[in-house]
Formats: C-alpha cells, sequence, structure tokens
C-alpha cells in the first residue's frame, strides 16, 4: 500500500475506535444503574458538600450526588421550581418561600442544618498588628455610618494599649448577595435597632456607607489593599489566608475570637430554644464561650420524595452526614453541628416520606 | 423543456411545483435561502431577546413606572428600585474609558498603518490583538492588583496635584472607582479601535495617498488630512464597536469599581454599573420583584444601546458627505 493509502487507512479505523469507544461510553454509564442526585445552592457550603458528597460516593458507588454551587438564592428558587432534589442555603427560607414551596410541589420543604460557619471583622490599619476588640455598638456604628475614625471612644476603649489612628474608616461590605452578608446583616439587627429600622436583614441590603467587593476574596483583597478598611468575611477565609481578624463581644459581654470551638458552641447555646424546623437564627446566642456571628447552613429536603430509591439515598445520606459526615469538617475549617442538635435531627429526619 | 412524447414543451405549460422544483435546483435560490433563514434566525434571537426582557420585568415595570429611571435608591429589603445610579455609572465609565481610548488606539492604529515599518506593523498587530482575547476576569484581577495601587500612587497624586479644584476630582480616592474602572475599560477596549481602525486604514487605496503627495503634502498631512477622513466611517464602526463593548463589560469592572449605587459628581468616588449589579445580585434575588427590576435594568442596558447605536447611526449619515469613501 502507499504511504497515503496507510494514513488514510489510519485515520478511518481511529475514527471508528473513537467512535465506538464514545458508543461504549454512553451505554456503559446507562447500564450501571447509577442513580444520581442532583442538588444546588449554597457557595458556602460547597467544599464541604463536596467532600461529603466524594467520600460518600466511596461508601456506596451506585449513588452520584451533584451539587452545583449557584448560591443560596438559586438553591431556593430552584428547589421550589422542582429542578433540583435538594437544596443548600446559609439564610433560611421566609414564610413566604415555604408557602411558595407547598403551593408547587405539594409538600412540606424540611430544614436540616448540617454544618455551622462564622463571620468575622477583618481590618487593615497602618501601624496597627494587634488584635482589635469589637463591641456591637462599634460594630453597627461603623457599618451605619456614625463612627467615622478608629480613635472613637467605642472602638478605642474597647482596646486599651493600643494607638489607633484618627483616621477615616473605609467599610467594605460584599456587593453580590451572599449567605455571609445575611448572617453580618443580621446580627447588626439583633444588636441595633437603627440597624433593623434603617437597613433590614436580607441577602442583599441597601449598605448606609462603604465600597463592595465580589465574593469573600473581593471583600479580603479590597481590605488587604485599602488602609485603614474594616469588612466581614467568611471565619474560613480567615483561617486558610492568614488575615488578621478582631474579637467580638458575645451576649456574655466576653470578647472571643471566631474559632470552630465558639461557633459550635452558640449553637449549643441556641439549641435548647430550637424550633422543631431549625429554622433559627443563632447570632447573638448565650454563652460564655459562644461566638456570637455565627450560623447553620441548612439542608432543603422536601418531606415527601416520590422516586423509592432516591429517597432511600436522600435518607442515609443525611444519617450518614450527622453521624460521619461532621468529622470531615473541621479540616475543611468548618464548624460541627452540636450533638444536641444532630440528636434532634436524627429524628426529624423521620419525617421524609 | 423538451418532453419524449410531446417534443418541444413551453415553460408556462408544465405545472407550478415542478416549476419551483427546477428552479431550486438552481442552487443560487437554494443559497439565497439558506442565507436568508440565518438573516432571519438573528432577528429571530434578537426580538425574542427583547420580548423576554419585556414579559419578565413586568412587575417591575408595573410597580415603577417611569419612574424606575429617574429613581435613585435601591433597597432590595424594602423593594424599592430605581435604575440611576446605574445608568449614571454606565455611561460615565464608558465614555470615559472612550476618552481615554481613542487618542490612544487611533493613534497606535495611524501609526501601525501609516508610518511603522512593514515587520514592527504586522509584530504589533499580532500583540494587539491577541490583547483583545484576554478574558475580562484576567483584566479584572490586573486591575484590581496592579492598576489600583499605581493610580493610588502615582496617577491620582499627580491629577489631584494639577486638577484638583475641579468637582470631578474632588474626594478621597479609595482607589475603587469609577475613574479605576475607565482606566480598566480603556485598556480593554484600545485593542478593537486599534485592529479595525487599521484594517480601515490600510483599505484606503494608494490613489489618495499618491495624488496627496503629487500635492506637495508632507507624510503626516497626508495621513491626517487626507488617509484617515477617508476612512471615517470605518474608524466610527470600530469606537461604537468599542463603546459597546465598554458598557456592557461586567467582570473587570465590578471587581474594581466599588460596587456603590450612589450618584457623585467625582469620578474618584465608587460607583456602579448596570452588568455589574445585575452580575452581583441576579443569583441571590428570590424576591419576584427584585428579579423583575434586575431584569428590567437588562431592558434599560439594551435601551441605552439602541439609542447610542442610534445617535451614532445620525453622526455618521450627517459626516459622511465630505470627501469619505462613498
Amino acid at each position: 500500500m502507499s504511504a497515503r493509502r496507510i494514513s488514510s487507512w489510519c485515520i478511518g479505523k481511529l475514527g471508528c475506535t473513537v467512535v465506538m469507544m464514545i458508543l461504549l461510553l454512553a451505554f456503559a454509564n446507562q447500564s450501571s444503574a447509577q442513580t444520581t442526585i442532583n442538588g444546588a445552592g449554597s457557595t458556602f457550603a460547597y467544599p464541604m458538600y463536596s467532600k461529603w458528597f466524594d467520600e460518600y460516593h466511596n461508601v456506596h458507588p451506585d449513588l452520584q450526588f451533584n451539587y452545583q454551587s449557584i448560591g443560596s438564592g438559586g438553591g431556593i428558587r430552584q428547589i421550589i421550581a422542582g429542578t433540583v432534589d435538594f437544596g443548600g442555603t446559609d439564610g433560611p427560607m421566609t414564610q413566604k418561600q415555604m408557602d411558595d414551596f407547598k403551593a408547587k410541589q405539594n409538600c412540606n420543604i424540611l430544614h436540616f442544618p448540617s454544618a455551622l460557619g462564622a463571620d468575622v471583622p477583618t481590618y487593615n490599619i497602618p501601624g496597627v498588628s494587634q488584635e482589635l476588640n469589637f463591641t456591637p455598638d462599634a460594630l453597627a456604628g461603623i457599618f451605619l455610618g456614625k463612627i467615622t475614625k478608629w480613635n472613637d471612644p467605642e472602638i478605642a476603649n474597647a482596646n486599651p494599649g493600643i494607638q489607633l489612628p484618627a483616621n477615616d474608616i473605609v467599610v467594605v461590605h460584599r456587593s453580590d448577595g451572599s449567605g455571609t452578608t445575611y448572617v453580618w446583616v443580621d446580627y447588626l439587627s439583633k444588636v441595633s435597632d437603627e440597624w433593623k429600622q434603617k437597613v433590614g436583614v436580607a441577602t442583599s441590603v441597601k449598605w448606609p456607607v462603604g465600597v463592595g467587593g465580589k465574593g469573600n476574596e473581593g471583600v479580603m483583597g479590597l481590605v488587604k489593599q485599602t488602609d485603614n478598611s474594616i469588612g466581614y468575611v467568611e471565619l474560613i477565609y480567615t483561617i486558610q489566608n492568614h488575615v488578621p481578624y478582631g474579637k467580638v463581644k458575645n451576649k456574655a459581654g466576653k470578647f472571643v475570637k471566631a474559632d470552630l470551638a465558639g461557633v459550635t458552641a452558640a449553637a449549643a447555646g441556641a439549641a435548647q430554644n430550637m424550633p422543631d424546623d431549625f429554622r433559627v437564627s443563632i447570632t447573638n446566642a448565650p454563652g460564655d464561650t459562644t461566638y456570637p456571628i455565627s450560623s447553620f447552613t441548612w439542608l432543603l429536603i422536601p418531606d415527601h420524595i416520590a422516586d423509592p430509591v432516591k429517597k432511600a439515598a436522600i435518607v442515609d445520606f443525611l444519617h450518614w452526614s450527622l453521624a460521619n459526615g461532621q468529622d470531615l469538617l473541621e479540616p475543611l475549617s468548618y464548624a460541627r453541628v452540636p450533638k444536641e442538635v444532630i440528636a434532634k435531627e436524627q429524628k426529624a429526619i423521620g419525617k421524609i416520606q | 423543456m423538451y418532453n419524449a412524447n410531446l417534443g418541444i414543451v413551453p415553460d408556462q405549460e408544465i405545472g407550478r411545483g415542478r416549476r419551483l422544483l427546477k428552479r431550486l435546483k438552481g442552487g443560487d435560490e437554494i443559497a439565497f435561502l439558506i442565507v436568508f433563514a440565518s438573516a432571519l434566525l438573528i432577528i429571530l434571537i434578537t426580538g425574542l431577546l427583547v420580548l423576554e426582557l419585556y414579559w419578565n420585568s413586568s412587575l417591575a415595570r408595573h410597580q415603577f413606572g417611569w419612574h424606575f429611571l429617574i429613581g435613585r435608591n435601591w433597597d432590595p429589603v424594602s423593594e424599592d428600585f430605581g435604575a440611576l445610579p446605574f445608568i449614571y455609572g454606565t455611561v460615565i465609565t464608558s465614555f470615559l474609558a472612550l476618552v481615554i481610548a481613542v487618542p490612544v488606539g487611533l493613534g497606535c492604529a495611524i501609526f501601525l498603518a501609516e508610518l511603522a515599518p512593514r515587520r514592527i506593523s504586522d509584530i504589533l498587530t499580532f500583540l494587539v490583538e491577541l490583547l483583545a482575547a484576554v478574558p475580562s476576569v484576567i483584566y479584572g484581577l490586573l486591575g484590581i492588583f496592579v492598576l489600583v495601587p499605581i493610580l493610588e500612587r502615582v496617577v491620582v497624586p499627580v491629577l489631584k496635584h494639577t486638577l484638583g479644584f475641579l468637582p470631578i476630582f474632588s474626594g478621597p480616592f479609595l482607589g475603587v472607582s469609577l475613574f479605576s474602572a475607565a482606566v480598566v475599560l480603556a485598556i480593554m477596549i484600545v485593542p478593537f479601535i486599534v485592529s479595525v481602525s487599521r484594517e480601515v486604514l490600510l483599505s484606503v487605496p494608494t490613489e489618495q495617498r499618491e495624488g496627496s503627495f503629487a500635492l506637495g503634502a508632507t507624510r503626516w498631512e497626508t495621513t491626517w488630512k487626507v488617509v484617515v477622513p477617508y476612512a471615517r466611517k470605518g474608524i466610527y464602526g470600530s469606537i461604537f464597536l468599542a463603546l459597546a463593548r465598554a458598557i456592557g463589560e461586567t467582570m473587570a469592572v465590578t471587581m474594581v469599581i466599588g460596587n456603590t449605587p450612589d450618584i457623585n459628581k467625582s469620578l474618584l468616588a465608587p460607583g456602579y454599573t448596570i452588568a455589574a449589579v445585575i452580575a452581583n445580585e441576579f443569583t441571590e434575588a428570590t424576591d419576584d420583584l427584585y428579579i423583575h427590576a434586575l431584569i428590567e435594568l437588562g431592558l434599560v442596558l439594551f435601551g441605552i444601546t439602541i439609542i447610542i447605536n442610534g445617535v451614532a447611526r445620525i453622526l455618521i449619515l450627517a459626516t459622511s458627505t465630505k470627501g469619505a469613501a462613498r
């Protein structure tokens, strides 16, 4: 055979092989009886869910959980629309959203706290490298725009011995809607009536002052680059990026630096008064060691799942996440759900029909 | 047409369907139908886009009416939405970007087309076109990590020292601002202006240049007074292409503009654009009115684009009579 004929014959054969492999893969997927369960929602919880689904798949190779981190709002929208099997959110659904779900899907939606996170105040003041203490009034005043200089008495009195400059405070907040914002403004609403009246609580609010950065990275980037700035970010980002952050005074009057134990303590503190549907805000929770700006992140599961295979998978996964999954949280810098709440949740899983 | 039984048969006696089929076999007709279908598809898609924007913003339109365009408040909690800060930010950053980019881009295009030696021109053109292919997120990162510190430490102090008395340069400069966004946008749109203008300038017939030289004009006089006016239409086209990119740019802008829905007379203050606010808030907007308000912002952006394009066409029509191609 001539060289040209050989090469075209080879290409032909290669093409056929590729086509056959593609067809084989397509059919192989179909025939392996794998169940895919789809979810969407919170970006905060994405690294954690990702790890959980990976580990769970190793235990149950026939179950594949798929999660898209489109944001809590997106997760809520998609679960109401019924395009996903479960949702993830950092802020609990409002009553209106739950009624909407009931109207569209003919069953109720259940909230299951899966982990805890926290917001911390991070700052960049030239010449100040120590940890600052922030009182609730200081934080509310700064973000309302009423406290404008770093050496304001409200801040200075909580930090004796630290020389604070008389510079203008630059406030940095989130420009995109987010569960992180929700937790922060929820805390501010609890500690400041003026904030509650003037601004309110939502994943996106009208900020009285400050510039907006996109995402936790955006806020941290802006804070790092702008002198005399203060912003709020997830605890995880500060741990992983070694950014200085301040202590916040909790309800018991103690200045607490956010760490995983303090966050879990906040949930334990709120556990006594926890409603049965777990839709509770645990900011400003009582307790000596609690960190006040903490929050749950929830999984949203409908209480009636038609497909028995999916139902069994979801129920089993929930039990697994509360028993084994919690151990995987610490290396990822999430805080565990306290055992009182876990016990309540194990019982609530029985509501899924 | 030759029929075996009847001999020569005039075309009118063949049936209508067979006549059409005969025409379709001609190749020309088929080609016409295919390209016509493509054009129709584009028109349909645009029409559908506008309709979708219109329908899905109904709640907001009914709630706010025309007040939406002049409202200055953007409050998702109390559900009061107004588009003016975003319209202001979009228009100001885009036009300022043009003011910076057009002289630079046009100058670069003239250099590459007329004055540079061929080899340098080819290499530089390649590099400029490479710039046009860089994703906008990279420009955003470049903006926030490289450009903003440079502006903060070098450019703005000089600006404030010389022109600080002007209200547009008053107030504190935090790094993220309308000015920074405009500079980033200018960097992004220069490649578009350069590549299209260069092509247009190269396509000016050499007879024009030769005629000008024959009349005793210098190199620069020829370039500026003969070649560039001849290529005017194409240059305007490149400017409006660049403007379209600047108006719709999302990621690079949201990283350096400060994302604050305020209207401030100073360019050094933070601002917000329509594309940036939609990108930032759309995923978390669960409330119907909120989503409709964001979609109405998209409709407003579409409207701005149409108005600017309309003005562009009028401008081109008004100036196309004097000594240009056609």
